[in-house]
Formats: structure tokens, sequence, C-alpha cells
């Protein structure tokens, strides 16, 4: 693991190397040397399984985190790489022809997050919405619940309390003072 | 010469057809359509009666778990997460706990752990009697849903004495699990458990020595060992290709390295092969829900004590907890920012990569009318494509 | 077809290309003309004896209808049972939460279905949005979109449950109070309203049967 940990750093400039508990750990690298850093985990260090890839909005920081999680089966290990974007600008190298199944993935972080990987098949199409006229809508600024409010009709006669106010009134009334 | 011998392996690009030219048909399969799985649909591209192109169209069920759970309390997700995937909620409940125990910090009683191995080897168990009905009916085999379904509701009806839900069970929750062992309950495991192995041995007579079966199914969606990292296949699949992958060994988590138990591997990942692959899984399952009634403790603690759910902060941090579900790997990525809300809750389903990519390059110059039996054969579900 | 296009309905199928408009109907539904009484009684007595569900799992609530098609609780016995189109069937299962792409699907389902056609509701995310109150992609409640004749309340709801719901359906039916096709019909323009303010991207015929 040491041996992996100094090449990743000498190549790409891995850092942050953080063991999270047995046989999983997370380290972080720049997003230009994303794509080259994960081909050299699949192709030489054994990492060839691609679990999922996703994203993180940090809405405070303005910017987005990637995660790709890779599992080297043979070690029984798996790494989180972390690579950061600047969320106005979010453009990330696609792997596309690293993973076959990698295009799903990105379409998916397209849509709900705006984040564009040029070259990855049907990115631009609509992946699970359709007609979608709003902001991307896993990004923290969108509010779901005031979309839902002003966008489909309620039944009248539904009363809606917050659950937090609901439980502490009910659950547990001695935490009232 | 019969697919069996010589399997086909489906291009790697996708085809070009010119659809203008009148030798090609455009035809959607779903989400209107018998012979899908739950509510997705698929643009195949036909020439003659074989298909020259598909391309998979998803979202039809996306209710937006992931927001909801980023509005939600800690505690307030643990209702939501198991209608994830429907047929197997369990799985989404231990991956969302077990996460939240990792960061928290909780250590979870013994007796817990043994029931939500028992809990999560029955659902996979009821899982698999639901597929292979509709694997069964795909290739016009009608039999097999009416014993299988009925010895799946044999198998609710346990979960609702243990857990009172029939679908959703809501019964592991963070700390442990919901409830104790009924009086008498586990004797009817055992019970139930003779009542569908009996079964499974009349469904393994009647479907996998029938003809019209082995000739559909033998060399359908042939998926080459060399597959199994390109396209991040997992579970029986990946395991019917050859390679012994199966998280319950791998990552030893809950009571499986206390059971004894070996991953069952076939040879050519067919159609056929992985059919046989999930009955011999079955009968596993059988045997390891007779070993976890044994050893069962019959006293102790079924749940840690947790902080105060309102205000129940968890320190930030990240993990990635996977589990072996019946699909392949299923997991939950959590990231905390330490306060009461999750950041981020990414769900990783196994039909995500069998589902979309995968399908759509098997599917090339496959017959139509094997369509349905293919999609079943990859046991796609819908649901945890699109949450 | 030509001619057809010339006499434009009210809605005239606005979302779709004009080389298509041709293609579809182009008259709203009609309410449906009762005969006399005694042949009317035993119509519906007959409709209430053989009723064919759309084979469309829109939502979770799909998953009960396997052990109910099944022998454990073999709806069949009731004369109910599930047809591949919308064309040969009379009952939609609505099988829990809409999101709006299915939304789309589940109407133009409707309106090819052919009259006397009845709508069953499963779960509380049909009735007033369930579980999924706060989100941005299901619909709150059915009936703003379809007409609903039957409700059945859980999630999800139970086999017996849903016999229970059916039986009410047939009661209704042979009581000559199943109304939701002649509802659609009677306030068509307030359901195509409602219906076009959530999707988005109205790209199909008004005009579906």
């Amino acid at each position: 693991m040491k041996e992996l940990i100094t090449s990743l750093a000498n190549r790409y400039g891995v850092r942050d190397w953080k063991d999270l508990k047995a046989g999983q750990a997370a380290c972080f690298v720049d997003s230009g040397r994303l794509r080259d850093c994960l081909r050299w985990l699949r192709d030489e260090a054994g990492y060839a399984h691609l679990s999922f890839a996703t994203a993180i909005d940090q809405l405070e920081r303005g910017v987005f985190t990637l995660t790709y999680a890779l599992r080297n089966h043979e070690r029984g290990h798996s790494l989180l790489v972390h690579s950061e974007i600047d969320r106005t600008r979010p453009v990330v190298d696609s792997i596309h022809r690293l993973w076959a199944q990698a295009w799903t993935y990105q379409r998916e972080m397209k849509e709900w997050y705006g984040i564009d990987f040029p070259g990855s098949p049907r990115v631009d199409e609509e992946f699970v919405l359709e007609g979608w006229q709003g902001p991307p809508m896993m990004r923290r600024d969108f509010d779901s619940l005031a979309y839902s409010d002003a966008t489909y009709a309620e039944r009248p006669g539904r009363a809606s309390s917050d659950p937090a106010e609901h439980m502490k009134r009910e659950l547990y009334p001695e935490e009232q003072a | 010469m019969s697919r069996a011998k010589a399997p086909y392996i489906a291009p790697a690009e996708r085809a070009a057809p010119d659809l203008d030219s009148g030798k090609y048909l455009v035809m959607w399969q779903g989400p209107n359509h018998p012979g899908i799985t739950g509510n997705m649909s698929l643009r195949l591209v036909i020439e003659g009666d074989s298909v020259v192109d598909c391309e998979t169209h998803v979202g039809y069920l996306h209710r937006g778990f992931e927001k909801l759970m980023e509005r939600r309390l800690w505690m307030q997700n643990f209702p939501l997460v198991c209608r994830i995937a429907v047929p197997e909620p369990d799985f989404n409940e231990y991956c969302y706990a077990a996460a939240l125990e990792e960061l928290a910090g909780i250590e979870v009683p013994d007796k817990a752990v043994w029931l939500r191995t028992l809990s999560l080897e029955m659902i996979r168990l009821a899982s698999f009697l639901m597929w292979i009905g509709g694997q069964a009916g795909a290739f016009g085999h009608g039999t097999i849903a009416q014993w299988s379904v009925t010895m799946r509701d044999y198998v609710l009806d346990l979960f609702e004495e243990l857990t009172g839900g029939r679908i959703y069970h809501m019964y592991i929750i963070p700390g442990g699990v919901r409830g104790d062992v009924p009086a008498g309950f586990l004797r009817r495991v055992l019970e139930t458990m003779d009542t569908v192995r009996k079964n499974l041995d009349d469904i393994e007579l009647v479907m996998f020595h029938n003809v019209v079966y082995k000739m559909r199914a033998q060399g359908l969606g042939y998926i080459p060992p060399d597959w199994v990292d390109q396209y991040g296949i997992t579970g029986p699949n990946a395991r019917a290709a050859g390679l012994p992958r199966d998280l319950r060994k791998d990552l030893g988590y809950l009571a499986y390295p206390r059971l004894s138990f070996e991953p069952i591997v076939g040879t050519v990942s067919d159609a056929f092969e992985r059919s046989r692959l999930r009955l011999l899984e079955m009968y596993q399952s059988i045997d390891l829900i007779r070993q976890i009634v044994d050893m069962l403790p019959a006293r102790g603690a079924f749940r840690a004590k947790l902080p105060n759910p309102l205000h129940w902060k968890i320190p930030a941090g990240e993990t990635y907890v996977a589990a072996e579900c019946t699909r392949g790997e299923y997991g939950f990525y959590v990231v905390s920012d330490g306060g009461d809300k999750p950041r981020r809750v990414a769900v990783r389903g196994p039909s995500y990569t069998h589902g979309v990519a995968l399908m759509e390059r098997l599917a090339r110059g496959v017959n139509i009318a094997d369509v349905a039996g293919l999609m079943v054969s990859l046991h796609t579900y819908p649901p945890e494509i699109e949450r | 077809m030509s001619d057809k296009h010339s006499i434009p309905g009210p809605l005239a199928n606005e979302g779709l290309p004009l080389a298509e408009r041709g293609l579809f109907c182009d008259a709203p539904p009609r309410q449906y003309q009762r005969a006399n009484k005694i042949t009317e009684a035993f119509w519906n007595w007959a409709r209430a004896q053989s009723l064919w569900i759309l084979g469309f799992g829109t939502g979770c609530g799909a998953i009960e209808l396997r052990p109910l098609m099944t022998s454990r609780f073999d709806m069949y016995r009731y004369g109910i049972q599930p047809r591949p189109t919308p064309r040969q069937s009379s009952v939609f299962v609505i099988g829990g939460y809409a999101s709006v792409k299915t939304l789309k699907r589940i109407v133009r389902s409707y309106e090819q279905m052919m009259g006397p056609k009845f709508v069953v509701a499963l779960g509380s995310c049909t009735i007033n949005g369930g579980m999924y109150w706060d989100s941005y992609n299901t619909i709150k409640r059915i009936d703003q979109y379809i007409p609903v004749d039957v409700y059945i309340a859980g999630c999800m709801p139970r086999p017996e449950a849903l016999l229970a719901g059916f039986q009410e359906l047939k009661r209704i039916i042979r009581a000559g109070r199943g109304e939701g096709q002649n509802e659609y019909a009677r306030k068509f323009e307030w359901y195509k309203a409602n219906q076009k303010q959530v999707i988005k991207d109205w790209n199909m015929p008004d005009y579906n049967w």
C-alpha cells in the first residue's frame, strides 16, 4: 500500500490519502490529471472495477467534488478518488473509454448537476427527466419543496407539519423547555 | 449450428442504420409492455426479426431519493431508503444503517448482526423466487411463476411476522434491528424453508430440463469474462463468467465470516447458466438461513442506544458501504458534513450497469422474441437505476 | 386524412408537427350514451364480471399485482386478468407514485383504452403524494390528471386490500356509478390544462382514441 501511495503521489500528484476503514481509502487528485490517474490505477495498480462515479455539491466553497469509487478485487481494497472542479465552469475529462458503463454515470451527473463531459456518448440527452426546465436539480440551491408546491396540485385537507417539530411535540415532550 | 456451442459476441460499436432506407423498423419495447422488467423502455431498431440497435430509456420511476434524503434528518431517511429497490428493500436498509454506524461509531449488538443476516438472506431468497418466475415467463413458461411467486409469498409471511410489513420492512435501523424474533418464529422459518426447498426441486425438474427453455436460453446474452471489469459487472452475472466475486466473502460483513459457504461459480455466462446459478444460490440461501437459525443467540440486546434523533448530528466524514444483493454489488455512499442531515447519499445499484450499458450491447443481434428473456436474465430492476 | 385536418377541434393536437396532426383524431371524447334501463343494468352486470387490467406497472405497486395474478390470491377467479394492450383493457391500475415522465404515458394509455373504462389508484402517493410529497418529479394527486374510480390506501396496499378495492369497483360498476369516463369527457379541457401544466414538453396528440 505504501508503494501505491508514493507512486500515485509522484506520478499524478495524488495527496490527502486517508484510510477510511479496513479495505477502503480515499485520496485527492487534481481534475486535470484525473483521467490519467484513473487509467493508471485501472491498468497498473489493479483497480479494475469502477463501482460508481458521483458528484457532491459544495455550495459554500463553490466547487463540485467528484468521487470515483474503484475496487481492486485481488487485494480486496476500495479506493475513493476525489477531485474538485469549479462550480461555475464544471467541465471534466470523460472516462467513457476507460469503462464501458461510465457514460451512464456521466450522463447522470450532466443532468443532475450540470457537469459537462465533452465527448461522452449521449451526454446531452435527457436521462431520467423529461421536459425539465428548471436548473439541475441535485444542486443544493435548488429547493425541491418549493418547486413541488409551485408545480403540483395538492389535495385540500392535508396538513403538513414540520416532522422535527412534530416529533418534538409528540415523542419528546420533556424537551419542550 | 446451435448457439450453445458457439456463443455469439455482440459487436462493440453501435451500428448506424439508415432509418430512411425502409429496411429497418423502429420499435419501442416498454414502458407499457408486459415483457419489460419494471417500468423502463428500450428503443429497438429491427431488421427482419433481429435487433440491430438498442437504446435504453430510463427515468419513468425517478422520485429524486437522493435529493429528498438531503432534506431529511438522518433518522427520517430510514423509512425512505427501503423504497429505492422494491423487491429487496432490506439491502438498502442495511447499507444505510451500516454507513451511519460507521460514521457515528455505533457498535451493533451481536444478536442484531445475526438478525440482520437472517433478514438479508430471507429477502435474497424471496427476490430470487420472484425473478425465476419472470425468467420462465419471458420464455413462455407460466407455470413456474405460479409456483415460485407463491413460495415467495410464504417467505413474505415470515417477514410479516418478524417486521409487520410484507414488502417494505423497515426492520434494519441504525444501531440494530427494530424487534426481536417472535415466539416460535424460528421453527416456522425452518418449516417454510423445507416447503420452498421441495418446490425448488420441482422447478429444477420442470424448468431446467425443459428442452424449449434450454434451446432458447443457451447462448443468449453471452458475457465473456473480460467484460466483467470493463462493464463493472457484479453478482451472479459475473460469477457465471467464472469469477468468484462475492462480496459476502470478500468484504466479510455481518455474520457471513462465521457461516460456511462458498461462492457459486459458473463457466459460460449465458442466460441459461445465469439462471442455473441463481437456482443454486437459492439452495445456498436456504442452507445459510438454516445455519443462521442454528447459531442465532437466544438472548441479548437487539438494538444499541441511539442519541435523540432530533439532535442527532453525525461527525463529518464519508464512507462507502457495499453489500452483495441478489443482482450484485449494492452500495450506499454517504457523506456527512457534521450536520443533522446528510450532505450527499449516492446509491450504487447493480442494475445501473447491467440494465443500461451492458443491455444495450448484449441486445445487438438478438431476436426480438428473446429481448425480454435477455433483460430478465441480467436481473435488472429499474427503480434502482433512476432512484 | 387531410380533410380531417381541415376541421380542427378546440385543441387540434397543437403539440405535434403539422405533418403528423392528421394522423390522430381531432375531436374531443364524447360521453357514453346510455341504453334503456334494463339493457344497461344487464350490461353493467356483465362489465363488472370481466375486468381486464392494463398490464402497465407504473410504480412500485405493480409488485403486489404479481402475487395477485398467481395461485395464492388468484384474481382470475373474480374475472380479473391482465391484458397487454390498452385497447383490450377496461381497468387501469395506477401502481403508486407517478413521475412526470410516466404521467405522460399514463395519460396516453388511458385515452387509448376503450370505454367503458375505470381507474384504480393504489397507494398513498397517488392520493396525496405520500412519501414523495416534496419531490420535484412526482405528482401529488392523480385525479387532477385522469379521473379515478377507486382509491386503495396504503404503502403499499396488501393483495387483500387490492381484492377489496376491485370488489368495490365491481359494486360501483353494477350500480352504474362508474362515471370516470364521462367525467373525463365533461371536464376534458380542465384535465388537459392540468396535464399541460405539469408536462412541460407537450409533444403528443391531445386526442388519442
